[in-house]
């Protein structure tokens, strides 16, 4: 029964500037599993999706502009600001987010964003760490994604990261808790359907952070990965854990050619 | 005089009955994973096995079926089939089997089985996050089962 309710024709158009692409040939290594790739936005009702249409009425924009002013706030002991090593965001983190998680030679791991910046507090900066998916970290993850709205996700599944992009793989088709549902059971067999009053998206990650309307905040993937887990009476996984980490990568890797959108808006 | 003795007797046989019922890990399917004798040992009621299909917190059934029947119930899902009329093509060994463990009648399906309290992979309690106790309970009971099937013999063909 997939395709129901299907996902919208329309355009999105980002302060009448950028065209989003939001729809794409699913890249190769999903080839087996669907065609074409969907941004959730298409998912959302006329309502939100022209919130993200424009600066003013994204919400999540406010929480990017937090994101800025401590960009150029000194922390820590050795009295640096993100703004006194990578200069200004709107040239140095362009491109960036549409590439993590992505592997760091030097520590030999995966590395999200929010690790990446917390390697820099706590390394460079002297500073301590932000919680995974806290406001903070949300705000900075915001900030330096906004950098890269319209440029397509492009992360590396292959070489270093292959073994990493391969765990997430797993998890992502592990059928988890008393439900025993995957991430696939629903983003993949049944994206288009309605669950109860959900219409179900492909789970694309290109949008993050989402501002959701009921919540009212900006909200991380590892934290969506939490809640969509727990749906199914599962024992979660924590944001920042190995698993989400994994599991954003390999998830990331799917809306490989979708434009980043974050921080966009959902309901 | 005499016939209030019989039933009196037939009833405390019931009664016997429930209390055994068959425990999740006892339940037999056929080959075609239907399941013959009733979980509680009692009739079922269809009333409440109508508010069992609708209510988030119990079978949450209409999260992924339609049924015009309960049209009073908003928001109805499209991940499963719509099941008007499946009591008129399906046996209540059928659906008992289905409620219990859909994955002995569809393989793989998707369909989660409400009778069930062990294999899983990371069980939950509930839905707060949290690992599972010991004592898993099945997400349904077995009157609610026997309810539940009671509720989807009344959808028959008009
Ligand atoms: C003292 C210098 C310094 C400070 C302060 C600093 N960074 Fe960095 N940052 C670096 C260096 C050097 C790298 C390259 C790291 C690497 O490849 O291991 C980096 C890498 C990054 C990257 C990844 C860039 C890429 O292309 O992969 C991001 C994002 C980032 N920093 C954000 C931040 C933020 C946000 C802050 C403030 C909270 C911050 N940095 C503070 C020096 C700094
Ligand atoms: C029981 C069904 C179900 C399962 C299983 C499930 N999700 Fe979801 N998920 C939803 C619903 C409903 C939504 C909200 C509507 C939407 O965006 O699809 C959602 C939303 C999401 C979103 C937000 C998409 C956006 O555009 O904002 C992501 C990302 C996501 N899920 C990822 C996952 C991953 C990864 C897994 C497995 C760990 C998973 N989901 C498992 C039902 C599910
Ligand atoms: C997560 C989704 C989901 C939930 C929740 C769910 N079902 Fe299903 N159900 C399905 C799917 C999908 C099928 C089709 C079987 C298949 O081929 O996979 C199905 C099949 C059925 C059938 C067989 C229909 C036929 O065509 O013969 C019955 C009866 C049924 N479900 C009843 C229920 C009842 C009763 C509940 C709640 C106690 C329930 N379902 C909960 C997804 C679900």
């Amino acid at each position: 029964a997939a395709f129901a309710g299907g996902a919208d024709d329309d355009t999105l158009i980002l302060n009448d500037e950028i065209e989003m692409v939001t729809k794409t040939a699913a890249p190769d290594h999903l080839s087996d599993a669907m065609d074409e790739i969907i941004s959730g936005w298409h998912f959302r009702s006329d309502e939100t999706q022209q919130l993200q249409t424009d600066d003013f009425e994204n919400q999540g924009m406010i929480f990017a502009d937090y994101g800025a002013e401590a960009w150029d706030t000194v922390e820590g002991s050795e009295d640096k600001s993100c703004a006194s090593c990578h200069g200004d965001a709107a040239e140095s983190m362009v491109g960036v987010a549409a590439t993590y998680p992505k592997w760091n030679d030097g520590a030999e791991e995966v590395r999200t964003l929010q690790m990446q910046v917390n390697d820099c507090r706590t390394t460079r900066m002297g500073a301590e760490p932000w919680k995974y998916d806290s406001g903070d970290a949300i705000n900075m993850e915001a900030f330096v994604t906004s950098h890269s709205r319209g440029m397509p996700v492009n992360v590396a599944i292959d070489g270093p990261a292959e073994a990493t992009w391969l765990d997430g793989k797993d998890i992502y088709y592990t059928r988890y808790g008393q439900l025993e549902l995957a991430c696939a059971s629903c983003h993949e067999q049944n994206y288009g359907n309605y669950i109860r009053a959900d219409h179900l998206s492909q789970g694309q990650i290109n949008g993050f952070p989402t501002y959701r309307l009921k919540n009212a905040k900006l909200n991380g993937v590892h934290s969506r990965f939490k809640g969509c887990i727990r749906d199914t009476r599962a024992h979660t996984f924590s944001p920042g854990s190995p698993e989400f980490v994994a599991l954003e990568l390999y998830v990331k890797s799917r809306g490989n050619g979708l434009s980043v959108e974050g921080p966009s808006v959902r309901n | 005089m005499r016939l209030t003795a019989i039933t009196a007797a037939l009833s405390l046989t019931a009664g016997a009955a429930l209390a055994e019922g068959v425990a999740p890990d006892d339940v037999s399917y056929s080959d075609y994973g239907e399941v013959t004798v009733s979980l509680s040992g009692q009739p079922g009621d269809a009333t409440r096995g109508r508010e069992i299909f609708a209510n988030k917190s119990q079978g949450n059934c209409v999260s992924c079926h339609a049924v015009t029947e309960l049209a009073d119930v908003p928001f109805h899902g499209e991940v499963g089939p719509i099941l008007d009329g499946v009591g008129s093509y399906r046996t209540a060994e059928e659906l008992r089997g289905i409620v219990a463990n859909a994955k002995m009648t569809f393989e793989g399906t998707v369909m989660p089985a409400f009778y069930k309290t062990s294999g899983f992979i990371r069980p939950g309690d509930g839905y707060t996050g949290k690992a599972a106790p010991d004592d898993l309970a099945p997400i349904l009971s077995a009157q609610e089962i026997e309810d539940v099937v009671a509720f989807l013999m009344t959808l028959q063909d008009s």
